[in-house]
């Protein structure tokens, strides 16, 4: 039971209920989230001001996350969907026409199929906010979507065929990859820009943070240009050949392109050279799709198997069996759908580990081209060669969307106003890097202490040692004479002991000085020898 | 089977009529906001580059004077006038919204050199080298005073001779007494003609007086011996003094911490002490080139402002040892008097030529009414710099002020011989045993000695 004791003196000791001791834990965990990570260490500093200050400063990061912890609990409107079963039954047994039957008439609005047999597999995209949808079949066909109210609001044939389609910052502008260039549209289908500069383009992705459009084309040269005043910011000549697996990491605007012998490179615009080379299949790489905290990937190869890599340590993290995933998405909330054929599942984390959540699958002629989560909605968006279809996948979406982020009720003034202030923080291109939060942090101090002698006597050792262990290549006829190998190999740690041989001389110069004073002396000309210290 | 669904209504999530305001839902998770540091950062520069746009500082210049201007006074009760005298005997009272004078109170024979305001304003002391203490009855500020074109001249209420020429006065805080100083330190009543009480604290003039804001009994002085003296005048002598290598022109106290007071001195750095303890100054203020001629405090006691020889205005923070600002006109020639306004907006000089100049505090800031979304803009924009101002690019953006150029090439000669100065005493430091030479922090190094009086 509850007691609350006063003391006759200063405390108040109040004992908590189990139950607001979980809402304090539940409390902590959330705040820990808002925190951003560990506060500085204070200890260290010897500057008195400047502690005082930091320590306010520390006190006030508190109470803000404090602050926001509680609003999460109490103050957000909606919360998230699940879908839970009881006994026996599997969650990836249940069917979207069971799953009609139990939820409310609007989420059930959601769930559809638009069968166009005539233009190609369909390729999807989504605004950031959920709201508008952009289908672009092979054969040429772009449609634009209001899902809200599932109203088309523009549908152009363009009569070439039509690889990829992604919108630019909001409704109002998108992309499409046509057979020998990208063209720019707005959002009344007037072709603005005819991009002829990137070539054949296989790949579409738009980087919202630096309003960069990047695209792979079919040589496989990565091409990003800054959509608001059209400077080509970087071309880079991958040296990979063609690929069209690319995809945009959220987290840090890093692209990824996924290659024919099985490797997986992260781009930046700033550099020609990769940031991350990562060997990720034993055949070539089918699929990529980024968690949107930034630390997660998957891929897909050839070879039947859906992996999951770890983006802090590029370790693997868990292998998924069984199906080639032709195309991959993850949703705002974690889950991990996989599109193969005409068959579809998603994998949720649940339990630690990404294992079977939920599945559809559809009519057997269907060749799924391309799944992607709608934001903000517990709605899969699926694009194949038929059309495209909507399926619901409880628990997936993001249930409160923040108005200033994005808005999927945005009226026109809003819309304008949002343009302006993403125009005012767009980020230059130099600010794309594997860990963002480096930006503001300071460089550690250079003062790198010499390394001892100590040191330097071990790294000479691991050297030779090194030099000694290679591999001599056997040659053949005749010129493969042991007296020729013993001498190469002793070239080789010539070769490696010469690289320290600075160390040797000022050691030895020391020595010496501090050693003879009369050496010293010594070495002084004739006139200053009065002058030469002694002890 | 449990399953629920995202299902959002239209109705709640905007507005009911075109009247309403729209509705905004808030979600501070940072999953949604990825690069939120960089754009943080971005948000950042752009605010520098916007203050940097937006800093006039200068709002005006009162001119009407016929000669250079020696003091200043503020009226503590009237927030819009300020009294000011030259060195003919001019003395005015001006209305700073319209910058022009109000009244002026004629009958000075030669320099006026102190100039100050009872605390309920209606009395102003002035003194003169003729020897004279002048008391004026302040004209209440009345709806004909709109009239630009009447400007009135008052009579003096009362005229005292002294012995000597005086050089400056002070007023106490929540008193009737006032304070003249010239070959002496006078305390005088309002109604007497003869002074109080007397100090004599050496053979050198008195150059400048100032009372304790917060203590009504205790007084600052600095003589021409390069000493600065606290006084409490219930007793009859000095209670601390302390001797510096070069004079005080102006002594300042904190109005918000009043045991601290600062001191303009002629080296050109601004000394700050704190009353109770002063073998060392609290801050040394260094940015001016040449001899700091008057200082005074903003009523937030955390910024000063000070005027210098070197023809330019800086404004300090109360603890930090450089200037934050710095102001400086082609026609403004040396500044004798500074003043900071009691609402802490405006700064105040009087220089060599003639003019008063008005100018803001802080030089980006939009004055006016300011609507609240205005007001937030600016303190988010404000907290965000001030996140990202050590950083190179906006630590250059934020620092960077134009100099007059004999300021520029002084200020680089100095550190010239500054660094010569510190090499020399660092090799000679290195080469002697350790122990022997000691250098002193320029806290102390400037302070000859300090006593307490008993």
């Amino acid at each position: 039971m509850e007691v609350a004791l006063e003391d006759n003196n200063l405390m108040e000791k109040v004992v908590l209920t189990p139950d607001e001791q979980e809402m304090d834990v539940e409390l902590e965990a959330k705040e820990k989230k808002y925190l951003r990570g560990e506060g500085a260490n204070l200890e260290t500093l010897k500057d008195k001001k400047l502690k005082t200050q930091l320590a306010s400063r520390e006190k006030l990061y508190g109470k803000s996350a404090k602050a926001a912890a509680k609003i999460e609990k109490w103050l957000l409107p909606a919360s998230a969907g699940y879908l839970e079963t009881d006994g026996l039954e599997k969650t990836w047994r249940i069917k979207q026409t069971d799953i009609a039957k139990e939820v409310d008439i609007l989420s059930s609005r959601n769930q559809y199929d638009i069968v166009l047999p005539d233009f190609g597999p369909y390729k999807l995209d989504f605004t950031a906010s959920g709201r508008h949808m952009l289908a672009g079949g092979r054969k040429g066909h772009l449609a634009l979507v209001d899902m809200m109210n599932m109203n088309l609001i523009k549908e152009i044939q363009v009569r070439e065929t039509v690889r990829d389609v992604a919108f630019l910052h909001n409704d109002q502008f998108f992309a499409a990859a046509q057979k020998k260039y990208a063209y720019i549209y707005g959002r009344d289908g007037t072709e603005l820009h005819c991009l002829k500069e990137r070539g054949p383009v296989a790949r579409l992705r738009f980087l919202k943070n630096h309003f960069l459009l990047a695209s792979v084309n079919k040589i496989g040269q990565l091409h990003y240009q800054d959509v608001t005043y059209g400077d080509m910011v970087a071309s880079i000549r991958t040296g990979k050949g063609r690929t069209d697996v690319m995809e945009v990491n959220p987290y840090n605007g890093v692209v990824a392109l996924g290659h024919s012998g099985g490797t997986v490179t992260m781009w930046k615009p700033t550099s020609q050279a990769p940031l991350v080379q990562m060997q990720c299949h034993p055949g070539p790489v089918s699929s990529l799709a980024f968690h949107p905290n930034g630390h997660l990937m998957a891929t897909s190869g050839k070879e039947r198997k859906v992996k999951i890599w770890d983006l802090r340590k590029f370790e693997e993290v868990q292998t998924i069996h069984g199906f080639h995933a032709k195309t991959l998405s993850f949703s705002q909330k974690g889950l991990l759908a996989a599109g193969t054929g005409s068959f579809v599942q998603v994998l949720g984390d649940s339990s630690g580990a990404y294992s079977r959540y939920m599945s559809h699958s559809m009519v057997k002629g269907y060749q799924i081209e391309k799944v992607m989560f709608r934001p903000y909605e517990d709605v899969l968006g699926i694009g194949h060669s038929m059309g495209w279809s909507s399926v619901l996948i409880p628990g997936s979406g993001e249930p409160n969307f923040d108005s200033w982020v994005a808005n999927p009720f945005e009226t026109s003034k809003q819309r304008r106003e949002k343009e302006v202030h993403l125009l005012l923080d767009k980020l230059p291109p130099e600010t794309i890097m594997l860990d963002p939060s480096k930006i503001g942090a300071m460089r550690p101090s250079r003062r790198k202490e010499k390394p001892t002698r100590g040191e330097v006597e071990a790294e000479k050792e691991v050297a030779i040692e090194a030099a000694k262990s290679v591999e001599m290549k056997k040659k053949t006829k005749g010129r493969n004479k042991p007296s020729k190998r013993t001498k190469k190999k002793k070239e080789l740690v010539e070769n490696v002991k010469r690289t320290f041989p600075e160390q040797e001389h000022s050691a030895a110069g020391k020595k010496r000085r501090i050693g003879g004073e009369d050496d010293a002396a010594a070495e002084l000309p004739a006139c200053l020898k009065r002058f030469a210290r002694t002890n | 089977m449990r399953i629920k669904t995202i299902s959002r209504s239209v109705d709640e999530f905007t507005r009911e009529r075109s009247q309403d305001l729209q509705r905004v839902f808030h979600n501070f998770d940072p999953s949604l906001r990825p690069m939120e540091k960089a754009v943080e950062y971005q948000r950042a520069l752009t605010a520098a580059k916007l203050e940097k746009i937006f800093a006039r500082p200068f709002v005006g210049a009162m001119d009407g004077h016929r000669d250079g201007i020696s003091c200043m006074a503020k009226n503590p009760n009237y927030l819009k006038g300020i009294f000011s005298a030259s060195m003919d005997g001019d003395i005015r009272l001006w209305d700073i919204a319209t910058r022009r004078t109000v009244c002026q109170f004629p009958g000075h024979q030669g320099a006026v050199r102190g100039l100050t305001v009872s605390t309920d304003g209606n009395v102003l002391v002035s003194c003169g080298i003729d020897s004279t203490v002048r008391l004026w009855n302040v004209p209440r500020p009345s709806l004909e005073d709109s009239d630009l074109s009447s400007e009135k001249s008052a009579e003096p209420s009362a005229v005292y001779v002294c012995k000597n020429a005086l050089l400056a006065v002070d007023h106490q805080f929540e008193g009737e007494l006032f304070a003249t100083s010239g070959a002496q330190i006078d305390i005088w009543n309002h109604n007497r003609s003869q002074p109080v009480h007397s100090f004599k604290p050496g053979n050198d003039s008195v150059i400048s007086v100032r009372f304790n804001p917060g203590e009504p009994d205790i007084l600052a002085v600095s003589s021409n011996d390069r000493r600065m003296i606290i006084y409490d005048i219930r007793m009859s002598s000095a209670a601390r003094e302390i001797r510096m290598q070069t004079k005080t022109n102006s002594i300042a106290w904190n109005p918000m911490e009043p045991m601290n007071f600062t001191g303009a001195n002629e080296d050109g750095n601004c000394y700050s002490f704190d009353g109770r303890k002063n073998e060392e100054a609290k801050c040394v203020h260094k940015d001016h080139v040449s001899a700091v001629m008057d200082i005074d405090f903003s009523p937030t006691g955390r910024e000063f402002v000070t005027g210098s020889y070197d023809r330019s205005v800086r404004i300090f923070p109360y603890n930090g040892g450089h200037s934050r600002e710095i102001y400086h006109t082609k026609r403004m020639q040396r500044v004798f008097c500074v003043k900071y306004s009691s609402d802490a907006t405006y700064v105040i000089s009087g220089s060599d030529d003639t003019n008063l100049r008005l100018w803001k505090a802080k030089a980006s800031e939009q004055l006016g009414v300011i609507l609240p979304r205005e007001q937030k803009k600016h303190e988010y924009n404000e907290a965000v710099k001030n996140r990202y101002k050590h950083l190179p690019e906006i630590k250059r953006i934020v620092r960077h002020r134009h100099l007059p150029k004999p300021i520029y090439k002084a200020i680089a000669e100095s550190r010239a011989v500054n660094n010569a100065k510190k090499r020399k005493d660092d090799r000679r430091k290195a080469s002697s045993a350790p122990g022997t030479i000691v250098t002193k922090p320029l806290r102390t190094r400037r302070i000859i000695n300090e006593r307490e009086v008993e």
